[in-house]
């Protein structure tokens, strides 16, 4: 079978950031193919290079597809070619229909005026297709996530689809509906649909490709032959993870104290959708001066589990007990959170951590105003005196904290979330992704100042998708999957492999 | 630390510059409001600063200024009240119905009205915070409600008049305290035939407090080196300021005096000032209207803060209705209609932004006069209210289109 599609040593650079470097990919006609590799390993990147996301001319090397160079400006321009991708978070509009939404943007219509005989023939026929008995005019909020995924690849055959892209298609999905995807899949196959999957499952990546490549900090690292050559799970993850772990984590004097913080069963299930649950059991303790990292893939539950943790900000139906200093705290409300000793410094620090127009001063004193009034009057002088004092201690870089925090870089800004943090003096942090999105030097300034809040005796809870940071950083790791933990390891018994075979067996 | 202090020193030498473009707006209002003063003063021959129209105007913007402190805190929270109008002609009604209708005494009644008024902002309040239903649906509900109210509650007729005591909430003047030879001795040595010695004293102590005030702010900012006004700035703006103060109370002293409602309008923008920009509870408003979700995790009680705004709100637009009675001596169900709008037109013009979280409580009381200054402007001048309508919706676009820009040059 002739390739269909071959990407040559593509090279793609954001301002410091290489995120692919000369990554090679070939698809021969009619294949699957599984592309696997850690969160930020440069996937996504590489599917936005092929789909015109990122249009010819703004990256290096070459897309040859169905035997001619292509240089796509966009989108529209690699779908009309028959390049379609299903992306994780699915875009559907939720309160029109399944027809609707098949044919939004494709309308069918004859001057302007919709032909709905049309359109519903062509859904019912399309549903047919990948094995959905829904009619037509259901509203797309009617349908549970496997469904919805069937109706985005529904949408993809409407456009005549030659290459189908379906980035981690089963993330948000049941077994059973999993299975039915990925058979769908193979079927798809056997019609001469070529596809791509991305996926961090290797027993359904072993499923359903013809051959897979791994990817690793933005170059390919292998390409294997699932069908002539036998694969295991281990050499995947081997070729997933195998990086040497160099020293880019600064030095800490290892020393926990007593328990600070104990959870017990903490259950918590989703906002919208009540019987849905997230949170599962979770059990965990966290010791003075200790750093405790939670690992998991994207959609595990960390962040759900974190914030439902910090004043039930996430989730409802929340079940379980949170201890600090050994007696039962109240974390109800947030404000009571931060009054108990907790503080959470979010993944997402422009749209939940930052007041993003108001100065650096302002954000650092929100989550402690009193520590800076007398009765109920705020002292300028003391917030300027404050903000000032963890300028200098966090190496804020800044002409003044009057400086609006919109103006400053990501790890500046990282850096105000953590002041406001600091100055609520909490006995416990939750750190969420602490260094995402930020440079490689201010990586290593929040290490920092994450080994002198342990050397204060405080409590660090960790959430990273990184998993080196994790192996640098913790004393502890507890794996997540699913919304439960499947596994505690010790900074000895951690290593990227033990991690990953722990989610992806479990 | 050498690139902290490389930034430090490039800073300094943009300062002016940056300066200038970092508080375009707040220069701009007030040379806005000069510019139109002086404009209508020579149009008018001077009638406008005639002490007896500089009364007349404060008078007349009274409720709106009264109205504008709520309404910003209202828009700085990330919502809108347009209700307001109605509210006032409510509580204009309900006083009256009280007094004339019941003869209640004027104390009595004012409980009453502001009771009414909190609870009429509670009643809103409580659908927009503790059920998300938007603000600009609750409230125009809310708006042909009260206006219904007040139709039903006046069974459609004007009722009037009220007794003096009640009158004098919004025509009374304070007695002037000192003694009367001292006024004259004053007034002759100026040249008037009488001068108040109470609110030119008052005009007076106000200036001293403001250059005291912006003086301590300024030694502040140095301190920290931060952000300082270049000194002709400083000194022209606290200078005209003050100048303006001591200007404007000379006027009214050499007419009645200083008016109630003036005490009354002084008094509530010291004291809003000061809750917006010294409180911890004023502080985290602006964090909620600037980032719900940040202020939220960050311990704000969002939802019970959007409840006492609309509160706050209530309450002065019921203030505001007695005023308006008072001042009008009837109450009529046509009290306070589209005047949300005037109010509004106000907070935006004194620079608040529609997504919350920026507004200052000066800019929206500068801005009601602002509006108020060119109502009363083109009404000595003849000019129509056909176009006396076009010309204020034109300037309030102006200015929120002179902000927009503002905001995108800065990024």
């Amino acid at each position: 079978m002739p390739a269909l599609l071959e990407m040559r040593g593509i090279t793609k650079e954001f301002p410091g950031v290489k995120a692919l470097d000369q990554v090679d990919l070939s698809v021969d006609s009619g294949d699957i193919l599984a592309l696997v590799g850690e969160n930020g390993a440069g996937k996504s990147t590489l599917m936005k290079v092929l789909s015109g996301v990122y249009p010819a001319g703004t990256y290096d090397g070459e897309i040859h597809y169905d035997g001619a160079l292509a240089q796509f400006s966009g989108i529209s321009d690699s779908e009309a070619r028959g390049i379609i991708i299903i992306h994780q978070e699915l875009a559907l509009v939720p309160l029109l229909s399944i027809a609707e939404n098949i044919f939004l943007g494709n309308e069918r219509a004859t001057g302007g005026v919709i032909n709905w005989r049309e359109t519903e023939a062509r859904t019912a026929d399309l549903l047919d297709k990948v094995g959905l008995s829904e009619a037509p005019r259901t509203l797309i909020d009617k349908l549970g996530v496997g469904k919805q995924q069937l109706v985005e690849i529904a949408k993809a055959l409407s456009k005549e689809v030659r290459l189908l892209i379906l980035d981690e298609p089963t993330a948000a999905l049941s077994e059973s509906d999993s299975q039915a995807l990925l058979d769908l899949m193979l079927e798809l196959k056997a019609q001469g649909v070529t596809q791509i999957i991305i996926s961090h499952k290797l027993n359904e990546v072993r499923r359903v490709a013809d051959k897979i490549t791994v990817i690793r900090d933005g170059t390919t690292v292998s390409t294997m032959d699932a069908v002539t050559e036998e694969i295991t799970e281990d050499r995947i993850v081997r070729d997933m993870v195998g990086r040497d772990m160099a020293a880019r984590y600064p030095a800490r004097d290892r020393r926990a104290g007593s328990e600070i913080m104990r959870v017990r069963n903490w259950n918590v299930f989703h906002p919208v959708h009540a019987d849905r649950q997230v949170i599962r059991d979770v059990n965990l303790t966290v010791r003075a001066g200790e750093v405790v990292g939670i690992a998991g893939l994207m959609g595990a539950g960390r962040t759900e589990l974190a914030m439902s943790l910090f004043g039930r900000s996430w989730g409802q139906g929340i079940s379980g007990q949170v201890e600090l200093h050994g007696h039962v705290a109240n974390v109800s409300t947030v404000s009571s959170a931060i009054a108990a000793g907790l503080a959470y410094v979010t993944e997402d620090r422009k749209e939940l951590g930052l007041v993003l127009d108001e100065p650096i001063q302002r954000n650092i004193s929100l989550a402690n105003l009193e520590g800076i009034s007398r009765g109920q009057i705020l002292q300028d002088a003391e917030e300027t005196r404050v903000a000032e004092e963890y300028r200098a201690a966090l190496n804020i870089r800044t002409p003044g904290v009057f400086q609006r925090v919109v103006n400053l870089s990501g790890g500046n800004q990282q850096k105000v979330v953590l002041s406001k943090w600091l100055f609520a003096e909490p006995d416990v942090l939750i750190l969420d992704e602490p260094t995402r999105g930020i440079d490689v030097g201010a990586k290593f300034e929040i290490y920092g100042i994450i080994n002198d809040l342990s050397a204060q005796g405080k409590g660090v809870l960790m959430i990273s998708s990184e998993m080196p940071e994790l192996l640098g950083m913790c004393d502890r790791i507890y794996v997540m999957n699913e919304g439960a933990f499947v596994g505690e390891l010790t900074a000895e018994e951690a290593s990227q492999e033990a991690i990953m075979s722990l989610i992806v067996t479990d | 630390m050498t690139t902290t202090s490389e930034q430090t020193a490039t800073d300094v030498d943009r300062s002016i510059g940056n300066y200038l473009l970092a508080h375009l707006r707040e220069y701009g209002l007030l040379l806005a409001l000069i510019a139109i003063m002086a404009f209508f003063q020579i149009a008018t021959n001077g009638t406008l600063l005639k002490p007896v129209n500089v009364t007349n105007l404060l008078l007349q913007n009274s409720y709106i200024v009264i109205m504008a402190l709520g309404m910003l805190i209202v828009i700085v929270a990330g919502h809108i009240d347009l209700s307001v109008g109605s509210v006032m002609g409510f509580v204009g009604a309900l006083a009256a119905v009280m007094i004339v209708e019941f003869d209640q005494s004027t104390g009595v009644t004012f409980v009453i009205c502001i009771a009414a008024g909190a609870l009429i902002g509670a009643a809103q309040g409580y659908w927009v915070a503790y059920w998300g239903i938007p603000s600009f649906i609750v409230t125009l509900a809310g708006m042909l409600v009260f206006r219904g109210a007040s139709l039903w509650l006046l069974e459609g007729q004007s009722l009037g008049p009220f007794p003096r005591e009640f009158q004098m909430i919004a025509n009374g003047f304070v007695p002037d305290i000192f003694p009367a030879g001292l006024g004259e001795t004053i007034a002759s040595l100026l040249g008037e035939r009488r001068v108040n010695m109470l609110a030119l004293l008052t005009g007076v102590v106000a200036a001293s407090l403001v250059l005291w005030l912006e003086l301590k702010k300024r030694a502040q900012n140095r301190a920290y080196g931060m952000d300082s006004e270049p000194p002709a700035f400083f000194w022209a703006r606290v200078g005209i300021i003050s100048f303006a103060l001591v200007f404007i109370l000379f006027k009214l002293s050499t007419f009645r005096g200083l008016p109630n409602v003036l005490l009354t309008m002084g008094v509530l923008t010291i004291l809003y000032a000061f809750f917006t920009e010294r409180t911890v509870t004023g502080r985290r408003i602006y964090a909620l209207g600037g980032n719900i979700k940040a202020a939220k995790l960050s311990g704000v009680k969002t939802a019970r803060l959007t409840f006492l705004a609309f509160v706050n709100m209530g309450v002065l637009a019921a203030i505001a209705g007695m005023v308006f009675a008072a001042r009008l001596n009837s109450a009529t169900p046509k009290a306070g209609f589209a005047l949300e709008l005037d109010v509004i037109a106000a907070v935006f013009i004194g620079g608040a932004s529609m997504s919350g979280g920026v507004g200052k409580i000066v800019g929206a009381v500068v801005g009601a006069f602002l509006m108020g200054v060119l109502n009363n402007g083109m009404s000595i001048l003849g000019i129509g209210i056909d176009y006396q309508q076009m010309i204020k919706g034109l300037v309030l676009l102006a200015a929120v289109i002179f902000d927009v820009y503002n905001k995108s040059k800065q990024a």
